[in-house]
This record gives C-alpha cells, sequence and structure tokens, in this order.
C-alpha cells in the first residue's frame, strides 16, 4: 500500500480507482494490485474498513469479546490490501465522475477528488464503486431531536472511539444490525432500557417459503447468536407499530404504540434502525441505470455478472450492488476486480472466469438465505411512509410527510424530481440521502402507484459538497502540478 | 372520464414555459387544444434553468415581447393560481471600469431614443446600495428595477396545470415521431399514434430543429447545456440579480439563502439520451470569477451543479411567428438560454397569431425565414 | 450524550475549544465523536427554522453534525479527525458572512 496524503501526490492518472475502503472496495483494490494493475483506492475515512469493520486498525476497544469474532476478521482483508502495491487515499472525497472528453478511445473517466481543502480532476479507466450501504431512513415524529440518532451511529462510535451512550438507551426497529448493536452496547456497559421491535407479525409467513434455504445459510447461525444475546439480558419489546420520539429541544422520551396500546419510555437516547438500503448516490450521479428491488424494498444498480453497471467501465460491487453482508461485500469485489482487469486487457475472459469460480460458488453460498431476512425485516408500511402529516421526512430543508402528499395530489406532482422544484425535499446538503426513499414511498402511496413506476432523484455532481475556494482553485491547481511535474 | 382527444384545433409540440403558455392561452381564446411533451412538462430548459425573469440587456428585437411578458409576470398568481415563486427585486447589470460604464450610458441613451425605459443608469454609490457585496472599484452599471426572479419547473407546471383547467389536453411520455401535412391538417405521429388539427406550433426547444426540418424549414440550431451551480445557504447579503459586463457571470440569492452562480458556460447536452454532462473546468473558471469578485463567498459549499438541454440559433434571437413556408405553422424555439422571461407573454402572443392572423406586439427580426431564405 | 468505555486505551489528549470552552479529546477521534464524548449535546442550528441538531448518522449521509472548525464553516464533524488546538463552534443557521471569510 502507497498512502496519498497530498492532492498533488496522486498520479494524472490510473487504470483502476475504487471509491469506498470497506470489505469490497478493500478486496478490489487487493485483487487488482496484486495483477499488476495500477490501483488507487479514495476513502473519505480516517482509516480503512467501511462501515462494518470501521477502525478496525485503530480501534481503541481493548476487549475483543465486545465486537466480537466477526468484527476482527476485517483485520485480515486490511492487512491483504496493505500488502497490495495499491495507492490509498484516506480523508479523501470523490465528488464527480464524468466521462473523459479527452480521451482517444475506450472507457476512460474524470474524477473529481477532495483531500484537505483541495480538490483536483484525474484520470481513472476504469472504475469501481463500493459505497456500500447506509441505514435506511426511518422518519418518525421527533427524528430530528438531539439524543436521537441511528443504531449504525453508535455502533460507529464504539468502535472508532469507545464511548457508549452515556444514560437510558432505548433501540428501537428491525434488522439483524439492530440485535447486533444490543448485544454489543449491553456488553460495552450501556444501560438498554429497551429494544422496540417494529418488525411486521405478517412478515413471519410471508419469509416462511424462504425459510428453508436459511436454515442451510451462514446468516442463521449468526443470527440466532446475536438473537439470543441481545433477548437474554435486555427487556425486548415485539410487535411495535408506532413510534416517536418526544422532548422539548431533545429527546426526553420515546411514545410506543403496540396496536392499541400505548407506553412511554423516558430515555436519554434513542437509536433508530430500519435495515439498510444500497447508498445509490454517486452511481446515479454517474449515470448508471438502477432498478427497484422488491425483495429488499430499495433502489439497486443494474449490474452483469462481472458486476459492471450500464456505463461500461463502472462496476458497483459490495452492499452497493444489492444488500448482502460483510463477506459476500469482499468476495464481489474480487469478481468486479477481476472484471476491470479483464476490461484492462491484463486477462483474457477465460482467465477471468478460472479466477471467478471458486469466489462466484462461495458468493453464493455466502449469498444463500438472504431472501429469507429481505422478507423478514421488511419494513411495515408506516415506517416507510409515515402516517402523521407533522413528521419531517427531509431533514436538510425540513419538508413534512403532509407537504409532500398534499403536493402529490393537489397540484398533480408525480415524481420526486418535479417534488424538488415545489418543496425543496432533497435539495439541501445530504442530496437526498435520508429523505429520497420516503418522498418515493409517499409519492407511490398518494397516487396509487409503485416505487418503481415513482422512480428515483436524478443526482447532481457535486456527489459531496464542494467548497468554491476548491473549485476556483481547480485550474491553478492542474497548473501548478503540471510546472512540477516538468 | 372519456378517451383524450386525438384531434384539436391546435397541436403544441413541447411542454416547456413556451408550449405550455400557448396552449393555456389558445384555451382562453376557446380554441380546443393538445399538447404533446415527449417526458414531462418543463423536464429540460424550462425547468432547470436560472429563473432569470430579465428584460435588462436584452436585443431590443426581443424587446416588446418581452414587455407584454413583464406586465404577465407582475400579475402571475392572478393568470395561473400560482405565484410561481416570482419575486421582483430588480436585476443589475455591474460595469467594471469607466470605459464598460460608458458603454452602458451609450445602451441606455438608445433605447430612450427607441421609446423603452425599463433600464436606468446608476452611479457607484447606488450600486453599492444595492449590491453591497461588490468590489469597490466598479463605477456604477445599469438597473432594471421590475426585473427578478421565479421557480422554473414550477412555474411552467403551473402554465400546465392552468392550461389543463381551461380544457386543453396535454400529454406527457408522448413523443412525436413524424410530423406531415394531409391536406389542410397536420398528422403528429407519435408513439401513442396520431394527433390531428389544421394548426400547429412547434415548441420543442432543442429538439425543434428536427420537427422544422422535417417540414422543409432546416435551421442552424446549436443544442447547448448552460451550467448552473448553487450554494448551501447565506446570510441575506444581495437582493437583485447581478450579471457582469465583462464576464460571464449571473448571481442570485433565494430568500432562503442559497446563491445561484451561473454565466452561460455550456457543458455538453446528449440530447437523444436525455441527459447533459458537466465541463468542470469551465465550471472552475465561473468559480474563480466568484472568488474575484465577492470574496466572502470564498469558503461556502456548491452543493449541486447542473445543466439543462436548450436550443441556441446562431444570433442568440429565438424563432418566433409563422412558418414562412406552411399556413397553419407556427414556430416558438431556440430561445438561446433567455427564454424563461419571455414565455408567458410570448403564448399570448402566439395565441393572438394563431387566432387572429396578427398581432399588435413587433416581432421583426424574429421569424424563420431570416434562416431559411438566405443565400447559401 | 455519550462516555468512554471503561477499558478504552488511553490514548494521547488533546486541547480544543467549543464556543470558546476548553474540552479535550482523545487523539484519533473525530470531532464529532469527541464532541459527543465531551457531552456536547447540539452542535448546529438548521438554517431553515433555527431547529437544534446533533450528529445523527455518523458516517457522513446526514450532514446534521456541520459545524465550524477553525473558522471554517460547514465541516462535517464526523469526518474531520480532531487535532491539538482545533476551535470549533456550533453552526447557527446559515453561516455568518464574516464566517465565511475563514
Amino acid at each position: 500500500m502507497k498512502a496519498v496524503t497530498a492532492i498533488d501526490q496522486f498520479e494524472e492518472s490510473y487504470d483502476l480507482v475504487v471509491v469506498g475502503a470497506g470489505p469490497a472496495g478493500l478486496s478490489a483494490a487487493a485483487r487488482a494490485a496484486e495483477l499488476g494493475i495500477g490501483v488507487l483506492l479514495v476513502d473519505e475515512n480516517p482509516a480503512p474498513g467501511g462501515q462494518i469493520y470501521r477502525a478496525i486498525t485503530t480501534t481503541p476497544v481493548g476487549d475483543r469479546e465486545v465486537l466480537g469474532a466477526d468484527y476482527w476478521r476485517g483485520a485480515e482483508i486490511v492487512a491483504r490490501f496493505e500488502r497490495a502495491q495499491a495507492g490509498y487515499a484516506a480523508r479523501c472525497t470523490l465528488w464527480s465522475i464524468g466521462p473523459d472528453e479527452t480521451a482517444a478511445e475506450g472507457e476512460a473517466f474524470e474524477i473529481g477528488l477532495s483531500l484537505d481543502g483541495r480538490a483536483r480532476l484525474i484520470g481513472a479507466r476504469q472504475l469501481i464503486l463500493t459505497t456500500g450501504a447506509q441505514e435506511r431512513p426511518f422518519p418518525i415524529p421527533g427524528w430530528t431531536l438531539p439524543g436521537v440518532m441511528t443504531a449504525g451511529a453508535a455502533q460507529i462510535a464504539l468502535k472508532s472511539a469507545a464511548i457508549v451512550p452515556a444514560g437510558r438507551t432505548v433501540l428501537a426497529g428491525c434488522g439483524p444490525l439492530l440485535y447486533l448493536l444490543a448485544g454489543q452496547l449491553a456488553a460495552a456497559g450501556a444501560e438498554i432500557v429497551a429494544v422496540l421491535d417494529t418488525t411486521p407479525r405478517g412478515n413471519w409467513l410471508k419469509a416462511a417459503g424462504a425459510l428453508p434455504n436459511f436454515l442451510r445459510s451462514p446468516y442463521l447461525a449468526k443470527g440466532l447468536r446475536l438473537m439470543a444475546k441481545a433477548r437474554r439480558s435486555l427487556r425486548f419489546v415485539g410487535g411495535v407499530t408506532g413510534l416517536a420520539a418526544e422532548g422539548e429541544g431533545r429527546l426526553a422520551s420515546a411514545r410506543v404504540a403496540r396496536g392499541d396500546a400505548a407506553e412511554i419510555i423516558a430515555c436519554d437516547t434513542l437509536l433508530l434502525h430500519q435495515g439498510v438500503i444500497p447508498s445509490v448516490n454517486l452511481s446515479n450521479a454517474a449515470g448508471c441505470a438502477h432498478d427497484f428491488d422488491e425483495a429488499q424494498h430499495c433502489w439497486v444498480p443494474r449490474l452483469d455478472n462481472w458486476f459492471g453497471s450500464s456505463v461500461p467501465g463502472i462496476a458497483i460491487a459490495g452492499d452497493g450492488a444489492g444488500i448482502g453482508g460483510a463477506e459476500s461485500a469482499a468476495l464481489r469485489g474480487e469478481i468486479a476486480a477481476l472484471g476491470a482487469v479483464r476490461r484492462l486487457g491484463q486477462i483474457d475472459l477465460a482467465e477471468g472466469d478460472r479466477q471467478a469460480a471458486p469466489l462466484r460458488s462461495e458468493l453464493e453460498r455466502a449469498l444463500r438465505g438472504r431472501r429469507f431476512l429481505d422478507l423478514l425485516y421488511k419494513p411495515a408500511p408506516q415506517f416507510l411512509a409515515p402516517p402523521q402529516d407533522e413528521t419531517i421526512i427531509c431533514r436538510c430543508e425540513e419538508v413534512t410527510a403532509g407537504q409532500v402528499r398534499d403536493t402529490a395530489t393537489r397540484l398533480g406532482v408525480t415524481g420526486p424530481n418535479q417534488m424538488k422544484a415545489f418543496l425543496r425535499c432533497g435539495m439541501g446538503p445530504c442530496q437526498g440521502r435520508l429523505c429520497g426513499p420516503t418522498v418515493v414511498e409517499l409519492i407511490a402511496q398518494a397516487n396509487g402507484t409503485t416505487p418503481a413506476e415513482v422512480g428515483y432523484y436524478r443526482l447532481r455532481p457535486p456527489v459531496k459538497p464542494v467548497t468554491l475556494a476548491e473549485l476556483a482553485a481547480l485550474q491553478q491547481t492542474e497548473a501548478a502540478v503540471k510546472a512540477v511535474v516538468r | 372520464m372519456s378517451a383524450a382527444p386525438t384531434s384539436a384545433d391546435v397541436i403544441v409540440i413541447g411542454g416547456g414555459i413556451h408550449g405550455c403558455s400557448t396552449a393555456l392561452h389558445c384555451a382562453l381564446r376557446g380554441a380546443s387544444v393538445i399538447l404533446l411533451e415527449k417526458d414531462h412538462a418543463g423536464r429540460h430548459a424550462s425547468g432547470v434553468n436560472a429563473g432569470g425573469v430579465r428584460q435588462l440587456a436584452r436585443h431590443v428585437a426581443e424587446i416588446p415581447l418581452s414587455n407584454v411578458s413583464m406586465a404577465l409576470w407582475h400579475r402571475i398568481g392572478e393568470l395561473v393560481d400560482d405565484d410561481c415563486g416570482f419575486t421582483s427585486d430588480g436585476q443589475v447589470l455591474v460595469a467594471e471600469t469607466e470605459e464598460d460604464l460608458a458603454n452602458c450610458k451609450a445602451r441606455v441613451d438608445d433605447l430612450t431614443l427607441r421609446g423603452f425605459h425599463h433600464e436606468e443608469l446608476i452611479d457607484g454609490k447606488e450600486l453599492r446600495r444595492l449590491v453591497p457585496a461588490v468590489s469597490e472599484s466598479c463605477p456604477g452599471g445599469v438597473i432594471s428595477r421590475r426585473d427578478g426572479a421565479a421557480i422554473p419547473l414550477r412555474a411552467t407546471q403551473a402554465f400546465k396545470r392552468k392550461a389543463q383547467e381551461q380544457g386543453a389536453s396535454i400529454r406527457e411520455g408522448v413523443r412525436v415521431e413524424k410530423v406531415s401535412r394531409d391536406g389542410k391538417t397536420w398528422r403528429v405521429a407519435t408513439n401513442v399514434g396520431d394527433f390531428l388539427a389544421p394548426r400547429l406550433v412547434n415548441a420543442a426547444g432543442a429538439w425543434a430543429d428536427r420537427i422544422a426540418a422535417d417540414l422543409g424549414e432546416p435551421v442552424p440550431l446549436e443544442v447547448i447545456a448552460p451550467m448552473l451551480m448553487i450554494t448551501a445557504p447565506l446570510p441575506a447579503f444581495i437582493k437583485p440579480v447581478v450579471i457582469m459586463v465583462r464576464r460571464k457571470l449571473s448571481f442570485k440569492q433565494f430568500g432562503n439563502g442559497t446563491v445561484l452562480i451561473g454565466g452561460g458556460y455550456s457543458g455538453r447536452a446528449l440530447r437523444d439520451e436525455n441527459r447533459t454532462v458537466l465541463d468542470w473546468r469551465k465550471l472552475a473558471t465561473n468559480a474563480g470569477t466568484v472568488w474575484d469578485l465577492f470574496p466572502l463567498m470564498r469558503g461556502v459549499p456548491i452543493v449541486r451543479a447542473w445543466a439543462g438541454i436548450e436550443a441556441r440559433m446562431p444570433d442568440d434571437l429565438p424563432v418566433f411567428g409563422p412558418s414562412a413556408r406552411y399556413e397553419g405553422l407556427y414556430h416558438q424555439f431556440g430561445f438561446s438560454a433567455h427564454g424563461f422571461q419571455l414565455g408567458p407573454g410570448a403564448g399570448a402572443v402566439m395565441a393572438e397569431i394563431i387566432a387572429t392572423g396578427r398581432s399588435n406586439v413587433p416581432i421583426d427580426g424574429l421569424g424563420i425565414a431570416r434562416f431559411t431564405q438566405q443565400a447559401p | 450524550m455519550f462516555r468512554s468505555m471503561r477499558d478504552a486505551g488511553g490514548g494521547t489528549r488533546l486541547s480544543f475549544t467549543f464556543d470558546g470552552r476548553p474540552l479535550s479529546g482523545r487523539e484519533g477521534d473525530t470531532v464529532a465523536a469527541s464532541l459527543l464524548a465531551n457531552g456536547i449535546a447540539i452542535c448546529r442550528e438548521t438554517p431553515v427554522s433555527g431547529a437544534p441538531r446533533a450528529p445523527y448518522c455518523l458516517m457522513g449521509v446526514c450532514f446534521d453534525c456541520l459545524v465550524v472548525i477553525d473558522g471554517v464553516g460547514n465541516r462535517q464533524g464526523c469526518l474531520v479527525p480532531l487535532r491539538e488546538g482545533m476551535r470549533i463552534e456550533t453552526q447557527h443557521g446559515r453561516r455568518q458572512a464574516e464566517e465565511v471569510l475563514g
């Protein structure tokens, strides 16, 4: 690994640029570099690992039991990457992907990078986007109050800084991560007063058909372990149908509904989780086609069997290709790397197939049983499209569910891009990351259509904000770099 | 509900602000109208432009049409039942040198002689009162006080809805494949079947040259992708829209504090794919101009950048008025990145021409004949 | 509000200020984590309504952890490592023009 720590240390162009240093990106970059390709891996965070292996090389958590064996598996993935001859830029934001207009022929891109307050455009012949997943927005009344966070946020705080919520803590939602986190936080000494499970009871029936595969899957043992650990010691409240965060200026309590029964639980921290969905902002802005996946109830990029997207030369691997978990992410990353190496002409198709074959069968095994989890933890409709009009759905522009519903019905707005012009939802700095799925859901509900028909935001670069100063200095930066090279 | 009509008095091709406005004004005059739009109303240039409602610095040939439009913008709520986010804080043209200012004075004097009084010369003191953040060295400029800005997609869709309410049949997702003449009737073939009408308006924006060419009136239309950027919110520091004499820059702060930065730099338009590609080197130049003129903007984040697909004519003037070749055919396109303000008025004048054969509003110099009847 | 785990390794301490208050954090933590560890409940007020906000996702997605760092606003606290002597401030709604100068 060759660390790149300043903007002028980048080469003019790379054969392959990988975006995101989670298991998929680390594995993709390592595999490609091992095959002799010039690779650059860029990542926003201070250290490699992505979300699942967050801070794996730097965590101050001493007791290995707290984070569990699955977490520590990430160390080997990072170690392999460190042994490979790939460039690595931490705290580096990729804010734009466009075609390289100067390229004579073939697949070539121009990417915008930002590091330490300076921006630069460089070239990439192939791209693998491994930007992973984000937690599905879980819009409830009061979710913008200080004291309410995502479960993932608490896990990141635990892994990277060894800090845990200080007071009475409530976890709410559904999905494997929620139970894992409950166990981890409990082991780390947090005071968990309740775990509120919103898994719709009907989902068990819907998921039953997928049960046989699940029983043979690697998810099973892990899932049962997590569940048992959480249930053993914690107050577990099932069948939650409604949830609100309450307090003046900060969280004071959670209001919980279970059918007709209501309960108020005083708490200092409320951690929300409603499963994870692919992060589509970068692939969408790069022009890759996406489809709505009914089983996972989210947008996923349209990919071929090498994880190539609809834009030739851009592949998408890891959970960004559809939720599959850490193990499958690493395998997908390696297959995508073989695809990119093949497109670069370093290996032929037969060799690519030969090297990919064992990865593909392992991937199939790793994903077995996924469908059961998708069906079981599909969020209840009221948590996808909040029924209370006053619930904020766009945290940046403070747009409510009622406003979206009203605009959809009264003004006949049929898509999220038009909605932006009326309400500004999705136009704040997060670029719709925390309102997009909800806006789509609300429009579909109001117009009696489906999310697939409603479509998603057309996302605009910069994918992450870049300052005017950085942009204005782009030309000078280029000139300066060229001067140094000469 | 009865099936949507396939014949009418007027067919309008294109659901931008021009097509929607013409459809509305035809319907207000009692005509039956079908509007055909391949995407949705305002999907391209009309929905993603800078929203400038500007008379300032317009070509003289457009000023009469622009005057009609400005009167409508100032009562836009009455016309379309939506204020379209229209605010009127003026637009200011900033002179950076004494020479610039002398040119501004010559322009304002010329307009006055022609009987147009919307532009007004201002000195350095008034300039800094209106635009406190501007550099001290600028000696003055020109203001058009009734100018302002609106929200483009919202305005375009308001025209669409009002046209619909007045009986127009607005067909979104209907792509025109071929236009032909059937006696005195126009036959418009689309992906959902044929539409018939004796009168046809070509308001197809960046795609209008294909329709014109189909009908034997080829024009040298250039497809452009004017790029815009918007910042995170800043405290209010500038009310009017600002444009520069010498440099490519337009600058507008919205009520929510965000600042829109444009300048007419074009990215690459891929009209067959309905998308655009940004040119970051040009945007860097654009950002550099802001860096120079508005130092307080230097640290602000650019949150989004985008480009619309728009038609530009070689002389930067629209093609507007009856066909030079056929009766019953009208052109309304090629607004060259400054057509948004003209939309309301151009629709009213076009509807008048369609209904009565003439208008008191002079449109000399805008006809398609200037391209089709020139010596090769 | 967060607190350190009992067994957390000590590590190097760094001094910083939040709205002028002297505080300390652990080297290697992000700005957002350091604020949480110091019991800071609110890091910004929104530009739309002025409502108080705190870090929400800690993974660079939500932009609710925006703070002013050494005079430069709109920084994502969850992505910026803490440095010795950092001057961190609450981001009040729209950034003040003089702050923008940086």
